[in-house]
């Protein structure tokens, strides 16, 4: 058998697996009054049937926060990366408070965000931004300064100016680490988007999303609906990591061993 | 001594810091064109040298003259070949040679015909979409040695750049090295720890010694050109080999 096609049997196969064993729990192991902690896969997907339009329509709303969250991180810490890789002296001043930013849970910043923007897709945004920012920042800065130093001298014998040694030399070295950062970040911004909503999120307009639905279902004991509205948030943080997998495969492939590849 | 020199060191000395001298009031001369090999133990400031030459560090003391003036003041003419190729990953081969002259404002049309004329004498013609990750370690050599000539430069620095290649394949750059020297007539200095090496390339050799690097002695070699394979075999190459193995060993116990 090819190996492109175990590569698609084996995950088909594991995942029958677990299926099997996810009902084998639920019937055999768990009694029978207890049986509703863990519905058994079908009612699971009885229950996103249901609220399918809800579900999804949430799903929109938690990959629009997540989306805008992650792709102002991108932006903002792309340029923090190069003013911090400036200079040693420019990155012992700021990585500490980098560092707090990340180190401060998203449910205490939830509430202020809410005061300062109000609940709902901003306040998403702003907080999938907090969680995505540091592995981004981070990592394009660390690109940034781990330029070979050969490379750094051919262009000093060459006079590169300072602007020719930063596009030319410096950000495309760094393009590998850029993209660790992103992936780190593509996969915790959807989780992030959906801690935020939880937590400052807003059904007004419309507005709720996979966090805040969870919210409700908890809230209703709808355990069938709250294993969908998992599946449906680990389906978008897939497709999140999917696009930018392909996106770093696409930039890195033909020059990068990491990339080489295509199994990706 | 040559007659009219393009290169002139005079008293260069150079210390990094409090450090220990690396270099002790290093004289002498080089003719536009002349090749010459320095060569040496670890540690006898023979890359610090090129350094000071390229002007990517500043003497301590004594002074440097490229074509009676300061070497920073013709950098445009000089090209360095680094130990490593130091390519660019991300560029095509086409495209790392293209880079210097890129970097000093070169036109497109101009830069294609130049990375034409130098892939045609390394012979990479076939190579020139491909990237340096697809190539040999001696391919990969020639493309950065194409690089430096895309600059049509008067002065090659080259810091022993097939140092990490195979005796063949090294043999083979050599040889493509000094027939496109004769066709460019660029002043040389090559460094390297094969004496076999020196011997075939060089019009002269400096044997430096260390602690501090200082130059022990000059070998002229006057072996006629152009210099092939069969020049390997001649009597007076291996006799030259061996009076320069004797002179390093002189300064260096442990060389060959």
């Amino acid at each position: 058998m090819s190996s492109k096609a175990l590569k698609v049997l084996l995950p088909a196969l594991t995942g029958a697996l677990l299926l099997a064993l996810w009902y084998a729990a639920h019937f055999f192991l768990i009694s029978e009054e207890r049986r509703f902690l863990l519905p058994p896969p079908g009612a699971v997907w009885h229950a996103f049937i249901k609220d399918a339009p809800l579900l999804l329509h949430a799903a929109w709303n938690t990959a629009q926060g997540a989306l805008l969250g992650f792709g102002l991180a991108v932006v903002i810490s792309f340029g923090f990366a190069l003013l911090l890789s400036l200079s040693p002296l420019v990155r012992a001043s700021l990585y500490p408070f980098l560092t707090a930013v990340q180190l401060t849970p998203l449910p205490i910043l939830a509430p202020i965000c809410v005061i300062w923007v109000g609940a709902g897709l901003a306040s998403v945004a702003v907080l999938t931004f907090a969680i995505a920012f540091f592995p981004l920042v981070v990592n394009t800065t660390q690109g940034l300064i781990s330029v070979d130093r050969n490379l750094l001298e051919l262009f000093q014998l060459y006079r590169a100016s300072r602007w020719q040694q930063l596009f030319l030399l410096r950000v495309p070295a760094a393009l590998p680490y850029f993209f660790t950062g992103l992936r780190i970040a593509a996969t915790l911004a959807p989780i992030g988007a959906v801690v935020a909503d939880m937590n400052a999120g807003s059904s007004a307009g419309d507005g709720g999303g996979l966090g805040f639905q969870a919210v409700i279902y908890s809230s209703q004991l709808k355990i069938p609906a709250l294993f969908a509205t998992a599946a449906l948030t680990c389906l978008l943080g897939f497709i999140f990591n999917a696009a930018i997998l392909t996106l770093a495969w696409l930039a890195l492939h033909h020059w990068h061993d990491s990339y080489e590849r295509t199994d990706h | 001594m040559p007659a009219s020199p393009y290169i002139e060191f005079r008293d260069v000395t150079k210390r990094f810091g409090d450090g220990p001298l690396v270099l002790d009031r290093v004289s002498f001369s080089a003719a536009p064109g002349e090749f010459i090999t320095l060569i040496g133990p670890s540690g006898c400031g023979k890359s610090t040298l090129l350094r000071l030459l390229a002007g990517l560090s500043p003497v301590t003391s004594g002074t440097i003259a490229a074509g009676g003036r300061d070497p920073a003041a013709v950098a445009t003419d000089l090209a360095f070949v680094f130990q490593e190729p130091t390519l660019l990953p991300w560029l095509s081969v086409a495209h790392n040679i293209e880079v210097p002259l890129q970097l000093r404002g070169v036109d497109a049309a101009t830069r294609a015909a130049s990375r034409q004329r130098v892939l045609e004498l390394v012979r990479l013609q076939e190579k020139a979409g491909a990237f340096p990750r697809q190539l040999s370690g001696g391919q990969k050599m020639r493309v950065s040695i194409a690089r430096a000539l895309a600059l049509a430069p008067r002065m090659m620095l080259l810091d022993e750049p097939f140092g990490a290649l195979d005796e063949m394949t090294r043999e083979h750059l050599n040889e493509e090295l000094l027939a496109i020297h004769a066709q460019q007539q660029w002043t040389a200095f090559f460094v390297t720890h094969s004496v076999a090496e020196a011997v075939f390339l060089s019009n002269r050799i400096f044997i430096l010694a260390a602690n501090p690097g200082r130059i022990h002695a000059e070998v002229t070699v006057p072996l006629p050109g152009p210099r092939t394979a069969d020049t390997r075999l001649a009597r007076d190459y291996h006799e030259l080999v061996a009076h320069v193995s004797r002179l390093l060993r002189s300064v260096d116990p442990e060389a060959a």
